[in-house]
């Protein structure tokens, strides 16, 4: 291929700022973000703290994490290996259209016109619905967040759980109309109930099943998934076909690492101790769940994500989501105005780089750099330094092109880097703009309006003005004289 | 100790009272401090958006201005924050070993204020009054890069005459974050909105903490709303007690 390749892991090319100011006037999706991610985080932390291993399990998994990755075609062909020998097909996609192809082959040589499908964020990050249906195949979600996104042709604003931006009134109008159930109550046990009735019938028929992967395990060949509701355990034994579509950095060693995973993941995804479904299954047992298993092994611009040393640790994700629940940002704006598949700061990091950089360049900039997200990672990636990391991939870039040479941006921080080499330049600076700020100042000795991109922060906030006198001159003046040759 | 006073750039500029306030309680407490004319920036503004090749200059600036000093405070923890968690990645980008050398010969004998009274010095009164109702604003790097925990809160304690209320949601970032007020003003504009309603809601009359850039913020919208209250420096309080007012 002789151009860089733009996936369909970003939705359009609004630029973050864009997309969140349109974001910020839904008064509805903001209070539904605030109380969800406001509940997960309130049990994350509690059942975090209970462990009094909790920081040696965050640094244990990242350092599991970080092995496989870097022995990732190691692990990678052991699994294969393995799988193999257990009776599974292990197919190997380098990107989205390859994995589409590879999948709908598959359901195809079965003549089947519908799969059910657990939760999958890669199956969403290579379009495989939309893939599936421009050829005939109907795709079921069957995990009720990803259910009321299909019947609301709505996309999903969280990892995991995706429908975290509608509340239950929004999911009961919708049932009643997409399920024809005019009388359905509100309560959760309604609400599921009728998810569980509309399900349950194509749990029983359908034939082909869709499933994503938590953790590839390399020296088993077995695959697992975590999920709470059960329809995973449906999907996982009752078709006669499944298909998993997993990245290739999902590897782990060993069956034993689970250990910690099992620990750290459901604690920090769902504030749960353990979740309530945890399966592990390997190949295929004859009379015993499907009899024919294959696993699709997604690369889709993760490789060169692996050879950038600064931002590799990028792949030690898991997608448990709990940096979505800590950000400050994803707060007020939820999901969605990532404009991606992955929200959120891990999002800000992984859209841009599988994008190789050609869509999402305003996402690693979508942070105040706070630590929320690095701080509750269950594998320690450190998301503010991946951040600046590709935010100065961004400047690079820019700075290559004559436009970005002379955009403001870049000549205020080339004036700035000037000044800061040279204490004299920087006090001429100081005195300079004392004088020049007297434009903006007004009488209250506030600066309410500044021009060009400095509105942006006038438009909510004043500034006080520069004082007559800065440290540097008082020093000068009360202690200067004496002291002056004492460090030289 | 003889202790150098690194003010940083937006303290000079803006906030010079900060930078006596901490002259004063250090000499206060007997210590003789030394101001390095020469003195810029740390580079934070530069690294943090991405201008990594230009914060590298004004990194070696750093070091070679403070290469000899005895002790560096700094009134400021997300600069503070920026030499720990990036001078010895910068220095490596730029291939330059002698300089991420010098970085990790200086970095231990760099402090932030709070920090150094606590920490270094082992002072939790320094004597300070300040009769007035105070809630403290922890910093994003404060906490989860320098890892303060209490000690601002243990400082404020001991000042004589301060009633601390204790602000919601204290881990939550005011939306500041540098370039970041600016290039998505309106999240961070919503940040703030619920940063200051917490304010709002202690009944303080003053907010203070260890970083002016954050109490720039916060005042920013406290002043447009035309509210009561006020931002001070922590070291300002802690200057406090001999007649003078304090406060932004």
């Amino acid at each position: 291929m002789s151009e860089v390749e733009v996936r369909e892991i970003a939705w359009n090319t609004r630029d973050f700022p864009e997309a969140a100011k349109d974001l910020l006037e839904n008064s509805q999706t903001r209070r539904n973000v605030r109380h969800a991610t406001n509940v997960i985080q309130g049990k994350r932390n509690k059942v975090a703290a209970e462990l009094p291993d909790w920081e040696d399990l965050r640094e244990a998994g990242s350092e599991v994490r970080a092995h496989a990755l870097r022995h990732l075609d190691y692990y990678l062909t052991q699994f294969e290996e393995k799988c193999t020998k257990a009776g599974g097909h292990v197919h190997w996609a380098s990107d989205a259209a390859e994995a589409n192809r590879i999948i709908l082959e598959l359901v195809q040589k079965h003549e089947a016109k519908e799969v059910i499908k657990i939760k999958t964020m890669t199956s969403e990050e290579v379009g495989l619905n939309a893939h599936l249906e421009k050829n005939g195949v109907r795709p079921i979600e069957t995990d009720l967040a990803e259910l009321i996104i299909q019947l609301g042709k709505d996309r999903p604003s969280h990892f995991v759980a995706p429908a975290l931006h509608v509340n239950r009134q929004q999911v009961r109008a919708m049932f009643q109309r997409e399920m024809n159930l005019p009388d359905l109550g509100e309560e959760p046990e309604d609400l599921a109930t009728a998810a569980r009735n509309y399900l349950r019938e194509k749990f029983l028929r359908v034939k082909v099943a869709v499933s994503g992967g938590n953790f590839l395990i390399a020296d088993t060949g077995g695959l697992c998934i975590l999920e709470s509701e059960g329809n995973g355990r449906m999907c996982l034994t009752l078709p006669d076909v499944l298909i998993s579509i997993v990245g290739i950095e999902k590897v782990i060693p060993s069956f034993r690492d689970l250990e910690i995973f099992l620990q750290t993941v459901p604690r920090s995804a769902t504030g749960e101790r353990m979740n309530p479904y945890n399966s592990v299954w390997t190949g295929v047992h004859p009379g015993d769940g499907p009899k024919e298993f294959h696993v699709v092994l997604l690369d889709n611009g993760r490789s060169p994500i692996l050879a950038d040393k600064e931002a590799s640790q990028t792949l030690k994700c898991v997608r448990c989501a709990a940096c979505l629940n800590a950000c400050p940002v994803y707060h007020q704006t939820g999901g969605h105005a990532y404009e991606s598949v992955y929200a959120g700061p891990i999002g800000a990091i992984l859209t841009p780089q599988l994008n190789s950089m050609e869509q999402g360049r305003s996402l690693p900039y979508a942070s105040s750099l706070c630590g929320a997200c690095y701080e509750v990672c269950p594998v320690k990636i450190n998301i503010p330094e991946v951040l600046i990391h590709l935010r100065g991939k961004v400047v690079r870039e820019d700075q290559a092109t004559l436009g970005g040479k002379l955009s403001l941006w870049n000549i205020g921080m080339q004036a700035a880097a000037f000044l800061f080499k040279d204490s004299d330049r920087l006090a001429m600076a100081e005195r300079v703009g004392r004088v020049g700020q007297k434009v903006f100042v007004s009488k209250n000795g506030f600066i309410e309006a500044l021009p060009l991109m400095l509105s942006g922060w006038t438009q909510t906030r004043d500034l006080k003005a520069m004082p007559v006198q800065s440290f540097r001159e008082w020093w000068a003046k009360e202690r200067g004289a004496a002291k002056k040759d004492s460090h030289d | 100790m003889r202790i150098s006073l690194f003010i940083t750039c937006y303290n000079d500029a803006l906030f010079p009272e900060t930078g006596k306030a901490v002259v004063k309680v250090l000499e206060r407490l007997g210590h003789e401090i030394e101001f390095r004319p020469e003195q810029t920036c740390c580079g934070q503004m530069h690294w943090n958006t991405g201008y990594l090749r230009e914060a590298v200059p004004i990194i070696r600036h750093f070091v070679k201005v403070y290469q000899e000093a005895e002790t560096v405070v700094v009134p400021s923890s997300s600069c503070v924050a920026m030499m720990r968690d990036h001078y010895v990645k910068a220095a490596e980008m730029d291939g330059d070993a002698k300089l991420v050398a010098d970085v990790e010969a200086l970095l231990p004998r760099v402090y932030e204020f709070s920090e150094f009274l606590v920490r270094g010095l082992g002072v939790e009164d320094v004597g300070a009054s300040y009769p007035h109702k105070v809630t403290y604003h922890a910093s994003c790097h404060s906490m989860r890069s320098l890892h303060l925990g209490d000690i601002p809160i243990r400082l404020l304690k001991k000042v004589r005459g301060l009633a601390l209320q204790p602000i919601q949601d204290i881990q939550e970032c005011c939306g500041f974050g540098g370039t970041f007020a600016i290039k998505n003003a309106d999240v961070s504009s919503a940040m703030l909105a619920d940063k200051v309603r917490n304010v709002l809601n202690t009944g303080a009359e003053v907010c203070t903490a260890v970083d002016n850039s954050c109490l720039m913020h916060l005042y920013g919208s406290l002043h447009r709303q035309r509210t009561f209250v006020k931002t001070a420096h922590l070291a300002e309080i802690l200057a406090s007690g001999y007649g003078e007012a304090v406060g932004a």
